[in-house]
């Protein structure tokens, strides 16, 4: 076991794959939240045409693997702009558009388990009061949804959070892609990878402890409010 | 009650049906409703009060017929329904309090975010609302903090605040323990007497008894008989009411 070696040597790559995961991570989530608030509400609709793009979309990328579909955006996209007009596209961004593609897949389906989630009461109590349709999704059901979906949601930006992995295989410079580097010519597989091991896990328990403080806040019922 | 005025029509309701995919749950209800008359709609389960009461704000769509409020035919689609229903409060068995506020939150929500007032009139009037309700305490709880008949009276404050024309109660009191259905009740008798404009479905005969101008008696989707409290429970004529009445009372 040589530990202090992984330390010395290769811990200053490991940062900086560290800091691409997380950025690649977060910008990821963010976009994919928003398409996927958009797509859930496409699927929601009472038109034929955003329910069906929707659906397609969705049954798309689940339906397809990631690595396929980051080699697609890395390698075939590209090919296909450039019959028009020079064009390249550099790993970072086929990543987050990878990432957040699916993500927003992903997450349309969970804020729609949300939104099913609020009882019907609630919507009916401010159609009731004189409220839109609009008003009444963004005031009163997509907050509780909101709530309803929280543990869902960690759980797919959990899952977002390692996929940054796969995309080692298009040569986006994050963790995995650092290490593979390193063991390649010093053969220190296992403490390399446990140190790999290591970063995931402090990113993940960062999150979960951000989202247990988040849940806590969210819960209303049986909780005084200081205003 | 003695406010009723007889030339303001709030509510005219002509030949109504509902169907539930093929269930007939309206099958061809008439009726008139005057500024300030408080009417209660009793009868079996499954008569269709709930449905007809539903069907007064369009949370039902009807099938059939035309429901005019204020002079607005709601069964038309082209009337904004947005805007007849401000005026027309209603109060849910199940309360349906937004979850995610506190109960002045709840009151205030719908005049501001509909511009009816800024947002420090809405509190004015809600902290009002609350003091005649009886919660002023509580404007900083969440509605899962509250009993029962609390919420309810909080939901009453909310439809309030809109300063609605007309009241929808869809059996206001159903949900609660025995021992707060009194305070709902009171609320809704002082709401009476300043002369509301109410519709009631209630299993509450001594509420219909003692504060309804006219009560309804639904049975098979239609009315079968209204009249007086007086003449529906002290003489009531049609056998189905009888049967009904001699069951509740």
């Amino acid at each position: 076991m040589d530990f202090s070696r992984v330390f010395n040597e290769a811990m200053p790559f490991l940062w900086d794959g560290l800091r691409v995961t997380a950025i690649v991570s977060i910008v990821s989530i963010a976009i994919g939240m928003v398409i996927g608030l958009l797509i859930c509400l496409m699927k929601m609709s009472k038109f034929v045409v955003p329910r069906a793009i929707a659906g397609v979309y969705i049954w798309i990328i689940r339906g397809t693997p990631m690595l396929v579909q980051a080699f697609i955006v890395f390698y075939g996209i590209p090919l296909l702009i450039q019959l028009f007009t020079p064009f390249r596209m550099d790993a970072t961004t086929a990543g987050i558009i990878t990432l957040s593609l699916n993500a927003g897949a992903y997450l349309a389906e969970i804020y729609r388990g949300g939104i099913m989630a609020v009882p019907k009461g609630q919507s009916e109590a401010a159609r009731s009061l004189g409220l839109s349709k609009a008003q009444t999704m963004w005031k009163v059901v997509l907050p509780q949804a909101f709530k309803f979906s929280i543990p869902s949601l960690v759980n797919q930006f959990i899952i977002t959070i390692k996929d940054t992995s796969i995309l080692a295989m298009i040569g986006l410079p994050e963790i995995v892609n650092k290490a593979k580097t390193y063991v390649g010519s010093t053969y220190v597989y296992f403490e390399t990878y446990m140190v790999v091991a290591v970063m995931y896990l402090a990113i993940i328990s960062v999150l979960m402890i951000i989202s247990n403080y988040i849940e806590k806040k969210l819960k209303y019922e049986g909780k005084k409010k200081q205003s | 009650m003695t406010n009723i005025n007889k030339n303001n029509e709030k509510v005219v309701v002509t030949n109504l049906h509902k169907y539930f995919d093929h269930i007939e749950v309206l099958t061809g209800i008439d009726a008139t409703i005057y500024e300030g008359e408080v009417v209660c709609v009793i009868g079996p389960s499954g008569s269709g009060k709930s449905t007809f009461l539903r069907c007064l704000n369009k949370l039902e769509d009807a099938t059939d017929g035309t429901i005019i409020i204020d002079g607005f035919d709601i069964t038309d689609k082209k009337i904004d329904i947005n805007k007849v229903r401000e005026n027309i409060g209603m109060v849910f068995q199940q309360f349906n309090l937004f979850a995610n506020m506190n109960v002045l939150k709840n009151i205030m929500m719908a005049p501001v975010s509909l511009k009816k007032m800024t947002k420090e009139e809405a509190e004015k009037k809600a902290m009002e609302l609350l003091e005649r309700v009886g919660l002023a305490d509580k404007a900083h709880a969440f509605p899962g903090e509250l009993s029962g008949g609390q919420q309810q009276r909080v939901a009453i404050a909310r439809a309030l605040a809109m300063n609605p024309d007309i009241m929808l109660f869809d059996e206001p009191t159903s949900a609660l323990d025995p021992e707060m259905v009194g305070e709902v009740l009171d609320v809704m008798k002082e709401l009476a007497a300043e002369g509301m404009t109410m519709i009631v479905v209630t299993h509450e005969m001594g509420f219909a008894r003692e504060v309804a101008d006219r009560v309804l008696f639904m049975a098979d989707g239609v009315i079968m008989e209204q009249g007086t409290p007086e003449e529906l429970f002290g003489n009531p004529q049609n056998p189905r009411t009888q049967d009904f009445l001699s069951k509740v009372l």
